[in-house]
C-alpha cells in the first residue's frame, strides 16, 4: 500500500458517490441500536429499492445524540431526523429531493453548532466496517506519510509538539512517554492501546471503537513505528461486545489492505494488533493492572517505578495510551502539530470527548474544545436540565473525580482547572445531578464501587474504602454522628497518601469534593436526621428501630 | 515424532478433553490458537463462559492443566474478575446496569423491586432455574439510562412497570 493506491481507493469511492443523488445514513451504536434501528435500516433499504431512488443507505456508528435516537442523517442535504420508526422509512424516502419531513426533523443547531470534531470526524459518517471509507476520508494517509516521509524522531517531534496530553484521565504529556518509550532499552517493545473503560457513566472509548475503529488503528501503528514497536494489544471490556467485533472486522481488513502484517508500504516496518478482552475488573484500567490482566493474571497494579515505559508488559518497554489518545494521532501527523495546538486553551491542546449523561435533555456524546466553560456544554450544547428540576452538580472524573457545584459552571475545561477544584478530566464522563440527587448519597455510591472494585493488594485502599463506605451509610441511614464525619475527613487523607495505585489515590476524591461544597447537606443528614433530596431512607431512625439492624 | 525418542527433552503434552461434548473442542481451538501459552489463560476462560455459560472446578481444572498454570492461579483469576461466574445461569438472565448515570436515574428502585419480585437477591437464580438477576458495572449506553440487558439484548429508558412486565412474560414461560 502506498499514497497512490490509497488515493485510487479514495477516487473509486467518490465515483461510486457520484452516481447516488442521496445517502441515509443510519445510527447503528449501541444506543440506537437497542431501539432497533437495524430494523429501520432493513425498512429504508426496502423502501429505496421500492422507490428507485439512486441512494445509498449506510449503516455508521454514533452519531451523538443518543437521547433523540434512532436517528438518521440524510446527505448532502444534512438533514437529521430523530426518534425514527421503521414505519417512518417510506415517508423519508418519498421525501428525497424535495422538503423534509417537519415532523421527525431534529433542529438542534446550537448542540452541534458549538462542538469541534476531530477524534469523531468520521463517526456517524462512515460505515465503521468499510475500511474504503475510511480511506475515502484521508484514512490512513497519515501512517502512510509517517513512514514514508517521517523519521520516528520526526513523528514524536510532531506529537510534543501538539501538546497533546493523555485522553485516559491521568493528562501525562503524549510526546514525552513515546520519547521515553522509544529511548528505553529492550527488545521487543509493546504497544496497548486502553480501552478498559471503566468508569461507569462514559461511553466515549467504546463509541470511538464501535463508529471508526481504523482510527484506532492507525494512531496505534504509528506509535508503534515511532517507539520502534512490532507488536500492539488493545484491550477492551468484554461488556462491549459490539465495540469488539467491529474493531475484528476492522483489523481484518487492515490486514488484508497490507495496512498490518509485515513490510506495511514496502518498508522494513512491521506491526499487528490483537484483541485481548477485559473481565469486569475496574482496576484494570490503570496500567500496570492492565498489563497483568494480559499476561493473564488477576489485574493487580504494582508499585511504579518501574514505569511500563521502561519495564512493561513482559518486562519489556511498553506504550499505554487510551482509546481517545490514539484517535487523535492521525490527525495530527495529516495537518501538523502546530495545527493540533492552536486548538483549545493554553495547557490543554485539542478537543475533549465527553459523555454527557444524567439528568440533562441532549444525552450522548460531545466533542468540544478544550478551555470551554462547563456552562456552554450544559446549558447550550446539552440543553440544561429537563423537567423543571434546578442544576446541583455535574460529576466528572468518575470514582476517581469531584462534583463541581452549580455556581462554578463558568470554568474552562482543562486537565490543571478541573484538578484545582478537586475534581479531574478522567476519561470523560460528565453525570449531571439535580435537586434529586442526595450528594451525601452519592459520595456512598462512589465508595461503594471503590470498596468493591479494589483489588484488595494494599490496605489503605481495601480497608479504608470499607471503612468510608460504612461510615458513609451511617450518616445516609441517620446514624451517623459528627465524630464519624471527623473519622471520614481523616480517613480521605490516609487513603489518598497511602494507597498504593490511582484507585486508592483518588477514590477519597468523590467524598473530599462534596464535603468541600456541600457540606451542609452532611449536617443536615447528622444533625437534622433529613435529606432535602429526599433519596436516603431514614424512616428507620425516625421510628426509632433499634441500631443494630443498621450498623 | 521427537519427543518420543529416548525421552531426554520432557515435551509437554496437553490433557485430553474432559468428555466427547463438542464444546471442548472450541476451548481447546481458543488454547491451540494461541499457542497453549500461560498468558492466553483468561481468553480461555473467556471461551468456557461463553460456551458453557460458566465455569465448574472441571473446566478450571482442565484449562489449568492444558495452559501448565497453577490451579491456585486460575482459581484466583476466575474469582477475581467479575465477569467470570461459577455458577450455571438460568434459562433467563436479566442485568440491570447500575452505573452513575443509571444510579441518578433510580436504577436502585429497578433492582429493589426486581429482587422483590423474583425474592432472590442480586447475583443469583430462582429456585426453578428459570431466571437469573444480575448487575453489571456500566454497559456504556448511558444515553439510555436506566438500561437494563435482557439476554443480552439491550433495552434502555426502563421504568419499573416494564421490567415486571419482561420478568412476567419469562416466569410464564
Amino acid at each position: 500500500m502506498n499514497i497512490e493506491e490509497l488515493e485510487q481507493i479514495a477516487a473509486s469511492v467518490r465515483v461510486e458517490n457520484q452516481k447516488l443523488d442521496h445517502e441515509i445514513n443510519v445510527c447503528m451504536g449501541t444506543g440506537c441500536l437497542s431501539q432497533h434501528s437495524d430494523q429501520l435500516k432493513d425498512a429504508l433499504t426496502g423502501a429505496v429499492e421500492a422507490q428507485g431512488k439512486r441512494c445509498r443507505v449506510r449503516r455508521t456508528g454514533c452519531m451523538g445524540l443518543c437521547a433523540a435516537g434512532p436517528l438518521v442523517l440524510v446527505d448532502p442535504e444534512e438533514v437529521l431526523y430523530q426518534h425514527v420508526k421503521k414505519e417512518n422509512a417510506e415517508a423519508i424516502v418519498a421525501s428525497l429531493g424535495a422538503e423534509p419531513v417537519v415532523e421527525l426533523r431534529c433542529n438542534l443547531r446550537e448542540h452541534f453548532d458549538e462542538q469541534v470534531h476531530i477524534v469523531l470526524e468520521n463517526s456517524g459518517h462512515i460505515d465503521p466496517e468499510k475500511i474504503d471509507d475510511y480511506i475515502a476520508r484521508d484514512g490512513y494517509k497519515a501512517l502512510v506519510k509517517a513512514l514514508t516521509e517521517m523519521s520516528p524522531n520526526e513523528v514524536i517531534q510532531q506529537i510534543t509538539e501538539s501538546g497533546l496530553r493523555g485522553r485516559g484521565g491521568g493528562g501525562y504529556s503524549t510526546g514525552l512517554k513515546w520519547s521515553t518509550v522509544a529511548k528505553a532499552a529492550g527488545e521487543p517493545k509493546y504497544v496497548i492501546c486502553n480501552g478498559d473503560e471503566g468508569d461507569p457513566g462514559a461511553f466515549m472509548d467504546r463509541s470511538v471503537l464501535e463508529s471508526d475503529p481504523q482510527r484506532v488503528i492507525e494512531g496505534m501503528a504509528i506509535a508503534a513505528y515511532a517507539v520502534g514497536a512490532s507488536k500492539g494489544f488493545v484491550y477492551v471490556r468484554a461488556e462491549y461486545p459490539l465495540a469488539v467485533s467491529r474493531l475484528t472486522v476492522a483489523l481484518r481488513d487492515a490486514r488484508r489492505h497490507g495496512l498490518l502484517g509485515n513490510s506495511i508500504c514496502n518498508t522494513s516496518f512491521n506491526f499487528d494488533v490483537e484483541i485481548r478482552l477485559g473481565a469486569g475488573a475496574f482496576v484494570c484500567g490503570e496500567e500496570t493492572a492492565l498489563i497483568a490482566s494480559i499476561e493473564g493474571k488477576r489485574g493487580t497494579p504494582r508499585p511504579r517505578p518501574p514505569y511500563p515505559a521502561v519495564s512493561g508488559l513482559w518486562g519489556k518497554p511498553t506504550l499505554i495510551n487510551n482509546v481517545e489518545t490514539f484517535a487523535n494521532i492521525a490527525p495530527i501527523i495529516r495537518k501538523g502539530g502546530k495545527w493540533f495546538a492552536s486548538i483549545g486553551s493554553e495547557r490543554s491542546k485539542g478537543t475533549k470527548v465527553f459523555a454527557l449523561t444524567g439528568k440533562i435533555t441532549n444525552t450522548g456524546l460531545v466533542e468540544v474544545p478544550m478551555g470551554i466553560s462547563l456552562r456552554q456544554i450544559i446549558e447550550g450544547i446539552g440543553g440544561g436540565v429537563p423537567g423543571g428540576h434546578k442544576l446541583k452538580a455535574v460529576q466528572t472524573g468518575g470514582p476517581s473525580g469531584g462534583c463541581i457545584p452549580a455556581d462554578m459552571l463558568d470554568i474552562g475545561v482543562s486537565y490543571d482547572a478541573l484538578l484545582k477544584i478537586g475534581s479531574i478530566m478522567g476519561s470523560g464522563g460528565m453525570i449531571v445531578m439535580d435537586d434529586t440527587s442526595c450528594m451525601v448519597n452519592v459520595a456512598r455510591y462512589f465508595m461503594e464501587f471503590c470498596m468493591t472494585e479494589s483489588c484488595g493488594k494494599c490496605i489503605p485502599c481495601r480497608a479504608g474504602t470499607a471503612q468510608m463506605h460504612t461510615l458513609l451509610t451511617r450518616i445516609c441511614t441517620g446514624v451517623g454522628t459528627m465524630d464519624d464525619l471527623e473519622l471520614l475527613e481523616d480517613l480521605c487523607s490516609t487513603v489518598k497518601e497511602a494507597s498504593l495505585c490511582g484507585l486508592g489515590q483518588t477514590a477519597p476524591n468523590p467524598v473530599l469534593s462534596t464535603l468541600k461544597y456541600f457540606r451542609h447537606e452532611y449536617t443536615e443528614h447528622i444533625a437534622e436526621k433529613h435529606c432535602r433530596a429526599g433519596v436516603c431512607n431514614m424512616q428507620a431512625v425516625k421510628s426509632e428501630v433499634p441500631s443494630e439492624v443498621l450498623a | 515424532m521427537p519427543h518420543m525418542q529416548g525421552g531426554i527433552v520432557p515435551v509437554f503434552t496437553p490433557p485430553p478433553l474432559p468428555s466427547e461434548d463438542k464444546r471442548w473442542k472450541i476451548v481447546n481451538g481458543t488454547m491451540r490458537k494461541n499457542g497453549f501459552a500461560r498468558h492466553a489463560l483468561i481468553e480461555t476462560l473467556h471461551t468456557v463462559q461463553s460456551s458453557f455459560g460458566y465455569l465448574d472446578d472441571n473446566a478450571i481444572r482442565f484449562v489449568a492443566t492444558s495452559l501448565r498454570v497453577p490451579l491456585s492461579q486460575a482459581y484466583g483469576v476466575v474469582t477475581f474478575y467479575h465477569y467470570f461466574s461459577l455458577k450455571p445461569p438460568g434459562k433467563h438472565t436479566m442485568t440491570i446496569c447500575t452505573g452513575t448515570a443509571c444510579y441518578i436515574k433510580g436504577t436502585d428502585k429497578l433492582l429493589a423491586s426486581a429482587e422483590k419480585h423474583l425474592c432472590v437477591c442480586e447475583g443469583e437464580t430462582t429456585k426453578d432455574g428459570q431466571i437469573s438477576l444480575m448487575t453489571a458495572r456500566c454497559v456504556g449506553a448511558c444515553g439510555r439510562a436506566p438500561v437494563i440487558l435482557l439476554d443480552g439484548e439491550l433495552h434502555g429508558q426502563m421504568t419499573g412497570e416494564q421490567m415486571i412486565g419482561e420478568l412476567e412474560r419469562w416466569q410464564a414461560e
